[in-house]
């Protein structure tokens, strides 16, 4: 601890009376100004670092400020393109114009939304399955663990379109592939959660039930999930949350959903019809978030009684 | 297993059974309830792969396909385009690093204003908010396919789309962090008569600042996984030659790709939590929304954390 003189030689100097020619003030004075000086070469230093970062950043993106600037009234029009026409003389037919579509969105945004439910199902069995034995206190065997828990983190770490440009070759375009590649990301990212979930736990009522006689099974079921089962839960709502936001673009490489539309739109420049359902997407999601803060909070509330 | 001293003869237990049935089994009303919550969840289920036309034919002939695919990604080969590769990953990590920057920096104005004890008037407040709801619902990557219209293709839109995104995300957590500072230390910069700009320098950026870094690293993590996909639209970075080799099916190139996605996320993961660990000693509790973010979930809002 650097401060730790410095604070020291504070205590001592707001004790004692004051007086300028004072020795401990002197070395108050000294530990303040090296203190000082070394927070301003570390600042220095990191400031320099971080403007080289900047500089690589910046020269391997080919982020120029002049093409910023040049862009920046074009994304303006962009936005203003998508705007809707509608007068309040024609309101209803403006509108009804603007979401001609309508229907044929919202069906294709229930599949966004049954691609999402149905991934966050059997992610979270999925990774149910993989967690016991990617737990470091439940698996047994250290090369046991090692091996689901890489398993899990590196079925994680692929982003789900990824798997969602191979399913779709592998099993054709539609919703299928799109369900497919978000069970697969889910099931890495929920057998970790719920591994790590599995290894807060209170040790005690696993050497409880051993005691008792109980085989690896027993301990998971009346010692480990009783435990983990809410964390379980929670992480759950959250997934669901993130896995309606990814299935509304698995579309964009044919998996299924509201995103092959909205791709569509975008490439062709079709410009309302980008905004209508961009409108209709964050509508969805922000419900979906809506009833899943509800859930949590209901689930929360009952524990706490 | 062997019956210890303490164990129940079996007459014993019978009778324990039919005193205190609760205790061993499940009521007839709970037992109907779990059945008809399983039904309902294989109906569903049915309904969903019908709808998706999942015939057991396609999903036969695609894990056949799938199997031949995943083994075709082995042994993970670069092609004669290592280099290119190479410097494609960097490009994507140099977009999230830039995006996230842009984002961090325009975020803290946008934090202040989204903050109640800020900006107490719920009139200004409310549109703020929902914008950045609105500007974080919307993906990276649909953003980045209207940049790629908008300035063309190439990093540019890229690091827009994240920078966009991440507004959204970076506001909301900035202006939840000025709410939840402690009020002592700004009545306390007020009582030796700091006026409102003094107040937010010494009184809040002090107590926030930490948590801003820390969470704008956890979001350079995070877009450090997304930039590597946004190169599917033509916005930079190496998803354009992932989605290229995967629809010319060269298997091994796209293995190899995958492994590099794999090493630098990892790296990049030891590498920020290195520096939160070892610069921010305060705001080390990653916030909820981040949690989901980078999939790990609190341990202070969970049920169970009593």
């Amino acid at each position: 601890m650097p401060a730790a003189p410095f604070l020291a030689a504070m205590l001592e100097f707001l004790r004692m009376p004051s007086d300028a020619s004072n020795a401990t003030v002197l070395r108050f004075e000294g530990a303040f100004a090296r203190l000082r000086r070394r927070q301003r070469i570390q600042l220095i230093g990191f400031t320099i670092v971080f403007l080289v970062l900047v500089h690589a950043a910046a020269e391997i993106s080919n982020f120029k400020l002049d093409r910023l600037l040049a862009g920046l009234p074009r994304i303006g029009e962009y936005f203003g393109k998508t705007l809707p026409e509608i007068r309040v003389a024609t309101l209803t037919a403006d509108i009804g114009h603007w979401y001609y579509g309508f229907w044929r969105w919202l069906s294709l945004l229930f599949d966004t939304l049954l691609i999402a439910l149905m991934a966050t199902l059997f992610g979270a069995i999925g990774g149910f399955l993989l967690c016991f034995p990617a737990s470091r206190n439940l698996a047994g065997h250290l090369g046991v663990y090692f091996l689901f828990r890489r398993l899990a983190e590196i079925a994680r770490t692929v982003p789900e379109i990824v798997y969602a440009l191979i399913f779709v070759v592998a099993f054709g375009i539609g919703p299928f592939a799109g369900f497919l590649a978000l069970t697969l990301h889910t099931t890495g990212a929920m057998g970790k959660l719920y591994a790590e979930a599995n290894e807060n736990i209170d040790e005690r009522q696993l050497e409880g039930v051993r005691a008792s006689g109980g085989n690896w099974f027993e301990v998971i079921r009346y010692a480990v999930l009783p435990q983990v089962l809410p964390n379980f839960t929670t992480y759950t709502l959250w997934r669901l949350e993130l896995n309606i936001r990814s299935a509304a673009i698995v579309g964009f490489v044919g998996a299924g959903g509201i995103g092959q539309e909205l791709y569509h739109a975008i490439s062709f420049n079709y410009y309302e019809d980008v905004s209508a359902i961009v409108l209709m997407v964050v509508a969805t999601i922000m419900v979906i978030d809506l009833v899943c803060e509800k859930v949590r909070h209901t689930l929360i509330g009952k524990e706490n009684l | 297993m062997s019956m210890g001293a303490g164990s129940i003869a079996p007459a014993e237990l019978a009778s324990l059974r039919e005193r205190y049935p609760r205790a061993f089994a499940r009521t007839p009303l709970q037992r109907v309830v779990l059945a008809a919550i399983l039904l309902a969840l294989v109906a569903f289920v049915v309904f969903c792969l019908h709808r998706f036309d999942a015939t057991p034919a396609r999903v036969i002939n695609g894990l056949d396909r799938f199997a031949k695919i995943a083994g075709a990604l082995f042994p993970p080969t670069p092609g004669e385009a290592f280099w290119d590769l190479v410097r494609a990953m960097a490009e994507s990590v140099g977009m999230a690093f830039l995006g996230t920057l842009i984002a961090s920096i325009i975020a803290v104005p946008l934090g202040f204003m989204g903050a109640r004890n800020v900006l107490p008037i719920w009139l200004f407040r409310f549109p703020i908010r929902r914008s950045f709801d609105f500007l974080r619902g919307v993906d990276a990557l649909v953003w980045a396919l209207v940049y790629v219209r908008a300035v063309g293709l190439g990093p540019l839109a890229g690091v827009l789309a994240i920078a966009t995104t991440d507004i959204g995300i970076l506001s909301k957590l900035f202006a939840e962090a000025i709410e939840n500072v402690d009020r002592k230390q700004v009545d306390g910069v007020q009582a030796t008569g700091a006026n409102a700009v003094q107040r937010m320098r010494f009184g809040i950026i002090p107590q926030v600042l930490p948590i801003m870094i820390s969470n704008a690293l956890y979001m350079f993590e995070s877009n450090a996984r997304s930039a590597t996909i946004l190169g599917i639209v033509g916005a930079g970075g190496i998803g354009f030659h992932l989605s290229d080799r995967i629809r010319a099916h060269r298997w091994e190139e796209v293995g190899f790709i995958i492994v590099m996605i794999i090493v630098v996320v990892a790296v990049i993961d030891i590498v920020s939590h290195f520096l939160r660990s070892r610069f921010i000693k305060a705001g080390g509790n990653r916030p909820l929304m981040l949690q989901a973010e980078a999939d790990r979930p609190p341990a202070t809002e969970a049920p169970s954390s009593r």
